[in-house]
């Protein structure tokens, strides 16, 4: 069983989401570190790079794998996770506690339409 | 009648079918529509004997003409050491598939790293692959390659002083790609830094390729050309002779990003054009977007030093429609021609053959000018290959050399001829194309 | 096989030579060059003598397995045996000293090669021309995709920018289009793993370039309705590309032509016999239907009917260039070599004889394996991992790839695994038509023994391989912190 984490919010591609006013910060769920097996490396955005709502915005890969992944909010990066360069495995060890990137959203109301908790446990159970 | 590379006997044949539950060979086609089974008679020779085919393979070869070879445009006559086919004809190593099960391919793997190794030593740069099908091939991956790392732009300029064939292959690949280039003209027979300059501001640009040494032979001065790159936001990319990098400034030097081109020249035969080995390397930011297999180091579960493809999420087999490239392959056994090549010469070695065609080409450049019958159209600095304008039309010139057994004055734009002169070349040799050229103006 | 651990780099010593070349007596020396043109840093290659060299890589040699070393069951591969006879042709002075822009009144044996290999490969495939230059098989599917986005948009039908590609395709297929700027639309496969007829219909639409299909397909099953699906994709405007990996299963049998297809590559080095080099020098020949012929890719090789030559010829009208000279020469002329051996009289048998092959070990193993799909297969076929494994708790089941490395320590190589991906434990197995009964006997003993171990002692397979060089890589280690040359290496020594 994967662990979710209260108080976040989930897209249905496996990306968790919390708010900070208009500052998101974005990372995997643990379902989808899961499902990747051992990490070795997230393509991440450049600071001040945009992102839109279900674009892409990087990757995560491991030695057989690669997933997109997909931007829940919009707008303009203002930090990424440099941790994760040297030891992008740190997502496989705590998804909730490592985070990929941080969004300032140009529309925070897009927050909307993500699951919360509960919701992403009844989607998680369709899926498994 | 039995056939030496098939085993199953009568009998063989016989157990296998009634283990399957069949009664005939062809009943294991009961699945194909009958009218799309083949029953003619295949329009091909009638099976021959080693012996014939042997008799065949001479015939064939008596009706090509041995030459001496004083042409390059990107296939140089360099020598090939005897060591060489030894090693590769190991049959371990020809006989084995892609290393994908890396306890079974250390041989493999080993000499790719030792390759890549060289490759990235040899151009400067911090990485390289396992190697790509040819020089223009390798360019046009490396002008897909700076698109991918520049996320948003789709342009790559191109220098004209490239060899045609490579920006002919570049130009097809991009086409289809949904990539747009731009050829940048020459000015005096080199690359016109000033007209990249200019082009590069009007934005959009993801890489810029020019050449090492140019299709005139000549070694280009890229000053001040990779800030002006790099100043913009995009990549420089350099298409090299890795032979001449013993001796010239090197991609990593004049700051390029990736750096791609033919290794024929490190002692691949001529073969008629193939197989070569096209590389690709690059600075390590841009390593995962690099295209083509690459080996890395690693240890096994008992801690021993060991090497696997590595890096594989990049590649076709995983990301399908979304990899960079679609090569799944690489000229595995072009690049162990080329690793031990480059075991044998060393560094004092490669730069001995630069030093050796380096002289013979600059003995032909005076010679030929002496004979008051060509000029050199640039005066600009060259290593091996040259081009002069000529008095003779081109057509002419090459007929009088084929007469003497020589192939050279290749046609290189109007009135321009271009040769090529490696540590193969000897001065009677050289002495006899002056002569041809002297004959053939005397006829006129 | 014995492990060596040892890299060129690591017996060098300066001063050693390994080279033998002439003294220079040349007036002119390269440091007359301007200074701003030379290299000034060392190259970093390694200084070693030439016994050195040859023993060096003669021990790296015995680290790798080969066809000519023991079975290599290796599905979509075709490893089939590599006549030695094609090698000693290929290095021939006669043609290896050939330069690739020689007049071609100078190289008329040479393109005599090229144009009667085409011919050949006409005759066995059903195809109208061909052209030699694609160095591979994705090299091939590009040039052949390259083909078709130019005949929709030499008849100015330029809205036809997407490809239908199976969900059971190579990789290479999807990526192939993309690299072309196709975009591809997956077509699902029916529970007996062929194409989803009632799935395709509704894709097709006046958008669609054509279709990629592998037939016999990547499960080893012809695609028997191939008549409705030719007529279905023609009648939408679209063509049908066949890709070549699996024609051995046809090779003297079926011909690609005759079931309507209009561009296909072959694999020279599945089918046709040539080494695979460890990974290349392939060639991947493309074959075209007569009303494409004027889009294959340039140079073109014909043979003149007024002066009985051959020509080497640009192509105006064709898809572009898409090789420096004439493709792998080296690497046809091993495939001329074959054709040549095997002649009319044995063509017919390579087919036949790789279908029995793989027919005969699936069923030898089916109770051992699971089998998802029992209809014949034809040069190769899948099981979606062992029938009985022990499944023991979270992570220490027997999987496919612990059945793969077992087979190491048998002495034979490991089939294709996790392909294709429709099923999750995927082992796919081709014998070809060059091993007797008894080789497929030993492996089909060997796979029945693994099968056995999987429940008796689990551990030995996920250990396993024993008896090789090395154990299993950590990769994840390789691809976390890549180490790409002895440079770096040598700088990352503290990496543990």
């Amino acid at each position: 069983m994967s662990k979710i984490q209260e108080g976040l919010l989930y897209s249905g591609s496996h990306e968790w989401v919390k708010t900070d006013g208009d500052i998101a910060t974005i990372g995997i769920s643990d379902f989808a570190q899961k499902s990747m097996g051992n990490i070795v490396y997230v393509d991440m955005p450049e600071e001040d790079d945009e992102v839109f709502r279900d674009e892409e915005f990087g990757a995560v890969e491991s030695v057989k794998a690669a997933s997109d992944l997909y931007s829940p909010v919009s707008g303009t990066v203002v930090e990424r996770n440099a941790a994760l360069e040297d030891e992008p495995g740190l997502l496989n060890r705590d998804a909730y506690a490592n985070w990929i990137i941080k969004v300032r959203m140009s529309d925070p109301s897009e927050t909307e339409s993500l699951m919360d908790a509960a919701a992403y446990t009844e989607f998680l159970s369709k899926q498994e | 009648m039995g056939f030496a590379y098939f085993p199953d006997t009568e009998e063989d044949i016989r157990a296998m079918l009634s283990r399957i539950g069949v009664a005939s060979l062809d009943a294991l086609y009961s699945d194909v529509p009958c009218d799309v089974l083949f029953k003619g008679e295949f329009d091909i020779p009638d099976a021959m004997s080693e012996m014939e085919v042997r008799r065949r393979f001479s015939e064939l070869a008596s009706r090509n003409t041995a030459l001496t070879v004083f042409c390059g445009a990107g296939a140089y006559d360099h020598y090939s050491p005897a060591v060489i086919q030894s090693v590769i004809s190991r049959s371990e190593f020809l006989t084995s598939y892609t290393p994908y099960q890396a306890e079974v391919s250390q041989g493999t793997l080993r000499y790719i790293f030792e390759f890549q190794s060289m490759m990235a030593g040899l151009t400067d740069m911090d990485c390289s692959n396992a190697s790509m099908y040819d020089g223009p091939t390798s360019a046009a991956e490396a002008a897909m390659m700076s698109v991918a790392c520049s996320r948003r732009k789709n342009k790559v300029l191109l220098s004209e002083a490239l060899f045609p064939h490579v920006l002919q292959v570049v130009e097809t690949y991009c086409r289809y790609h949904g990539t747009e280039t731009c050829v940048i003209p020459m000015k005096d027979g080199v690359t016109d830094i000033a007209a990249i300059e200019a082009a590069l501001a009007s934005g959009n640009v993801a890489g810029i390729m020019v050449p090492g040494i140019n299709r005139f032979g000549i070694i280009e001065d890229l000053t001040g050309l990779a800030g002006a790159v790099h100043d913009s936001g995009a990549l420089l990319i350099m298409y090299s002779d890795p032979s001449s990098l013993a001796v010239i400034r090197t991609p990593g030097e004049w700051g390029a990003d990736i750096v791609c081109g033919d290794a024929q020249t490190l002692g691949i035969p001529l073969n008629f054009g193939g197989p070569y080995l096209g590389f690709l390397c690059c600075r390590k930011e841009f390593v995962r977007k690099m295209p083509g297999r690459i080996v890395g180091e690693t240890v096994d579960a008992g801690g021993k030093r060991c090497y696997v493809l590595t890096l594989q999420a990049r590649e076709q087999h995983i990301r399908r429609e979304k990899a960079t490239s679609n090569i799944c392959s690489n000229q595995s056994l072009m690049a162990l021609y080329v690793t031990v090549y480059l075991s044998l010469m060393g560094p004092q070695g490669l730069k001995r053959v630069n030093g050796l065609s380096y002289g013979g080409a600059h003995y032909l450049h005076s010679e030929l000018l002496r004979t008051g019958l060509f000029e050199d159209p640039f005066g600009k600095p060259f290593l091996k290959e040259f081009a002069l304008r000529s008095a003779i039309p081109a057509g002419r010139l090459q007929k009088a050399l084929l007469d003497r057994g020589i192939f050279g004055a290749l046609s290189c734009g109007e009135d321009l001829v271009s040769f090529c002169v490696t540590e193969n070349r000897t001065k009677e040799e050289a002495d006899r194309l002056v002569d041809a050229v002297l004959s053939c103006s005397s006829k006129s | 096989m014995k492990y060596y651990d040892k890299l060129i780099f690591e017996l060098s010593k300066d001063g050693r030579t390994g080279y033998s070349l002439p003294e220079n007596r040349w007036p002119d020396k390269e440091d007359g060059l301007p200074d701003v043109l030379k290299r000034t840093s060392s190259a970093d290659l390694p200084q070693v003598s030439e016994p050195d060299v040859v023993r060096h890589y003669v021990n790296l040699s015995d680290m790798n397995f080969g066809v000519d070393t023991g079975f290599y069951p290796l599905g979509s591969c075709t490893m089939k045996y590599n006549p030695k006879i094609n090698e000693e042709m290929s290095s021939y002075h006669g043609f290896a000293g050939l330069h690739p822009l020689q007049p071609a009144d100078t190289v008329q044996g040479a393109l005599q090669i090229y144009g009667e290999l085409s011919g050949w490969l006409c005759a066995l495939t059903g195809m109208s021309a061909f052209t030699l230059n694609p160095f591979a098989g994705a090299h091939g599917e590009l040039t052949g995709l390259m083909i078709m986005r130019s005949y929709h948009i030499s008849r100015g039908d330029s809205g036809r920018t997407r490809i239908i590609v199976p969900d059971s395709a190579h990789g290479t297929n999807p990526a192939s289009a993309a690299v072309c700027g196709l975009e591809v639309v997956q077509v699902k496969s029916t529970a007996e793993g062929l194409i989803d007829i009632e799935d395709l219909k509704p894709l097709l639409d006046d958008t669609v370039a054509g279709i990629m299909m592998t037939n016999p397909n990547t499960l080893g099953l012809f695609e028997k309705e191939i008549h409705e699906i030719e007529e279905c994709v023609h009648a939408a405007g679209g063509l049908l590309y066949y890709d070549g990996a699996n024609m051995n299963a046809l090779l003297g049998k079926v011909r690609p032509g005759d079931m309507g297809f209009d561009i296909m590559h072959l694999n020279l080095h599945k089918t046709f016999s040539t080494p695979h080099g460890g990974g290349g020098p392939g060639a991947g020949p493309v074959g075209v239907a007569g009303r494409l012929e004027h889009l294959l890719p340039e140079p073109v090789v014909t043979l003149s009917p007024e002066t009985g030559k051959y020509v080497i010829s640009g192509q105006p009208q064709g898809a572009g260039r898409i090789s420096g000279f004439m493709g792998n020469f080296g690497v046809l002329i091993k495939a001329y070599a074959y054709i040549l051996s095997l002649g009319k009289q044995n063509v017919r048998n390579v087919g036949p004889y790789s279908v029995l092959a793989a027919n005969y070990v699936k069923e030898s193993l089916k109770d051992s394996y699971k089998l998802p799909i029992p209809s014949l297969c034809k040069h190769e076929f899948v099981f979606d991992g062992l029938a009985k494994a022990n499944t023991g708790d979270n992570g220490t089941e027997v999987t496919t790839l612990d059945v793969a490395k077992r087979l190491l320590d048998y002495g034979f190589h490991a089939p294709t695994i996790y392909f294709p991906l429709l099923f999750h434990q995927s082992i796919m197995i081709e014998p070809t038509e060059t091993e007797s009964k008894e080789t497929l006997d030993a492996f089909i003993d060997a796979m029945e023994k693994i099968a056995g171990e999987a429940v008796s002692s689990p551990s030995i397979l996920k250990e396993a391989p024993h008896n090789t060089p090395v154990s299993r890589p950590d990769e994840t280690l390789a691809a976390t912190h890549p180490v790409l040359t002895f440079r770096q290496r040598k700088s990352s020594d503290n990496r543990s």
